[in-house]
């Protein structure tokens, strides 16, 4: 776990030069409403959980991050985290993933198109 | 990797067939890609015994399913077919036998029909419960589908491996409520059952059986063909919803009260799924149990007569059901007032109006009710193993130990008795006292989670205890309805009747129907001849 944290920031720190179109976001959001909200939308088990992890240092709500560089979103996509599963090819493209990255990116300080 | 006695020459001439079939870029085999079809809920995770594929191929027609098991069967690559691959606790993406090439079906995720009037669906292998719902209510159709707990797995997968839902009982053994399907066999072969077998027929989702054997059935929990179609039969919306609960106030009533639910639910007049609980020894959606209670469970056992005495000294019941019907109001309120005069045979039964609901539900009823009793797939159950306030620290996943018992009060206070004994004996989390689940209305099915985790230790031992527990349950008579790959073996193993009676008919078929053994090679502890007897 730690290694994975340790990853996770790396990649963070990486991504401050990253920028998306308005189309790219618009699509990632239709990959966030159909792949994540059902656990990450509000009351929902994804929400609770980062709420009891982050205790309101962070939105518990993915959706109302600025902190989500696109790494970060791809490697939990990919590798999945505590029960959440990682997720297939044929499940959410590498396009999907770039296009959702680029959404949940969208308020980012550093990560603006 | 290779697959198991498939030479380099023969697997990269395979892939590139399979590649020429689907195309290059659904065809997956570089460790990144292939890793997304371990099983994230894994008891075998990161051990050398973790079943892991060499290879995905995901085609996106039915042709294409047929061209890939052609090749498959030339060059004797075992396959492994999944719908949507969600799967997780009984298995996920991962196959049964390592080696695998993972046919991946998600792609093939048409809706090809839905009928109002007929109330039933057509569908691929790659539609989930949430897309069926969502097609459902874009067009305002005026049916519900049967979904699991988790939406995100899809309607074939789970009637194949036996799931069960939560609507009205003749839809909830979702393998029941299905009607005719399509089978690519081992040679690439196109089977349809039922009335799908004529052509022209107008009928394939109406009459399951068609003419002669009916052989849907083969197909389920097995490894004999890869479904490519399934008919499921869809509940017209009801007009309204409610329940009431009866409290019975002594131990021993819990036999009558059972009693008397099977017969309303048999009878047709309880139709929705009946939750048993227990007042007095509190648990899941009951309030919290009083410390007292808990001290005497410890001193006694739920058995103590001092726990007998003291719940009646205060008045609480001992158990309560709460029985739920759908239909037109005045049926189901007349059910109900029926219902409450059969109970009312068991002294000292008292009643109580629970939810009552005009049909569609309003959004505030929306966001309060437990969504799949309405048709509603969610993945709000993932709640109870998330992270939480209530549990700091989410293991990785489950698997269910989930075995079938008889259907009286009788056998869950046997059933208690003998699982708290084992858990004793394994050192097990104690459970004071399990109520099962009602899925089916003539058994009974207990779940008790068993946590995975990255600890290879500790995955160790659990499976370990599994297999004990699966013992445990066997020599009793209660069998698991579905499991894990990691443990089914030994629970076909448990089914041994006349020496295995039935695991030999089933290894007779396979070898007829999947001579190169190429699909799902373990699968339900069924291996092909050039493998049997290594594994199991």
């Amino acid at each position: 776990m730690k290694g994975l944290l340790l990853t996770l920031a790396c990649l963070a720190l990486a991504a401050s030069a990253f920028g998306a179109d308005e189309a790219t976001i618009q699509k990632g959001e239709k990959v966030f409403d159909y792949w994540c909200a059902t656990c990450h939308g509000e009351n929902l088990p994804g929400t609770i959980a980062l709420q009891a992890k982050y205790k309101g240092a962070k939105p518990a709500l993915l959706s109302e991050r600025t902190d989500l560089a696109p790494p970060v979103t791809k490697t939990f996509v990919r590798k999945g985290v505590s029960i959440m599963p990682f997720f297939r090819k044929t499940e959410v493209s590498d396009a999907d993933l770039d296009a959702l990255a680029a959404y949940l990116a969208r308020n980012n300080k550093s990560g603006k198109p | 990797m290779l697959p198991p006695g498939v030479n380099q020459k023969d697997f990269s001439d395979a892939l590139k067939q399979f590649e020429e079939a689907v195309g290059k870029e659904w065809v997956f085999t570089s460790d990144e890609d292939v890793a997304l079809y371990r099983d994230a809920y894994s008891p075998f995770w990161g051990e050398p015994e973790e079943r892991v594929a060499s290879a995905a191929v995901a085609p996106y027609t039915v042709e294409q399913v047929q061209a890939v098991m052609k090749t498959a069967n030339e060059y004797k690559i075992p396959v492994y077919p999944i719908s949507t691959g969600k799967n997780l606790g009984y298995g996920g993406s991962a196959p049964n036998l390592s080696g695998s090439v993972v046919l991946d079906l998600k792609r093939m995720n048409r809706i090809l029909d839905v009928s109002e009037r007929n109330h039933s669906a057509l569908v691929e292998p790659g539609v989930s419960y949430f897309d069926l719902y969502r097609y459902i209510q874009e067009r305002k159709l005026k049916v519900w589908v049967d979904v699991p707990d988790p939406g995100w797995g899809s309607p074939i997968g789970n009637a194949l491996d036996h799931g069960g839902g939560y609507l009205r009982s003749e839809f909830r053994v979702h393998f029941d409520s299905h009607c005719g399907m399509e089978v690519v066999l081992a040679n690439g072969d196109l089977l349809r059952t039922g009335m799908g077998a004529m052509p022209g027929a107008q009928t394939w989702q109406q009459y399951k059986f068609g003419f002669g054997p009916w052989i849907d059935g083969m197909f389920s929990q097995s490894n004999f063909g890869v479904v490519t179609k399934m008919g499921l039969w869809l509940m017209p919306e009801p007009d309204a919803y409610l329940t009431g609960t009866v409290t019975v106030p002594k131990y021993d009533d819990l036999i009558p009260m059972v009693d008397v639910l099977t017969f309303l639910e048999n009878s047709g007049i309880s139709n929705g799924m009946p939750n048993l609980g227990s007042p007095i020894l509190g648990g899941f959606m009951m309030p919290p149990r009083a410390p007292e209670v808990t001290a005497m469970l410890e001193r006694g056992g739920v058995q103590s007569a001092e726990l007998h005495k003291y719940a009646q000294d205060k008045g609480i019941p001992f158990w309560n059901c709460t029985v739920k019907f759908y239909g037109p109001e005045k049926a189901i309120r007349a059910q109900w007032e029926y219902a409450q005069e059969k109970f009312s045979a068991i002294s000292g039964a008292k009643f109580q109006d629970g939810e009552f609901y005009k049909l569609p539900l309003t959004p505030e009823q929306f966001n309060k009710v437990h969504k799949p009793e309405f048709g509603i797939p969610s993945l709000e159950m993932f709640s109870i193993g998330a992270r939480s306030p209530y549990n700091p620290t989410p293991t990785n996943g489950h698997i269910w130990f989930s075995p079938i018992i008889p259907r009286t009060g009788e056998a869950i206070l046997e059933a208690n008795k003998v699982f708290s004994q084992a858990a004793k004996d394994y050192g097990l989390p104690l459970l004071s006292f399990s109520l099962p689940s009602t899925y089916w209305t003539r058994s009974f099915i207990f779940l008790f989670g068993f946590p995975i985790t990255h600890d290879v230790a500790t995955n160790k031992k659990n499976r370990e205890t599994f297999k004990k527990v699966v013992r445990v349950a066997a020599d009793h008579g209660w069998g698991e309805y579905r499991t894990a790959p990691a443990f089914q073996d030994e629970v076909m193993a448990t089914y041994s009747f006349n020496n295995h009676a039935l695991r030999r008919f089933h290894e007779t078929v396979k070898d007829a129907v999947d001579p190169n053994g190429i699909i799902s090679a373990g699968r339900y502890g069924i291996w092909p001849k050039h493998l049997r007897g290594t594994k199991a």
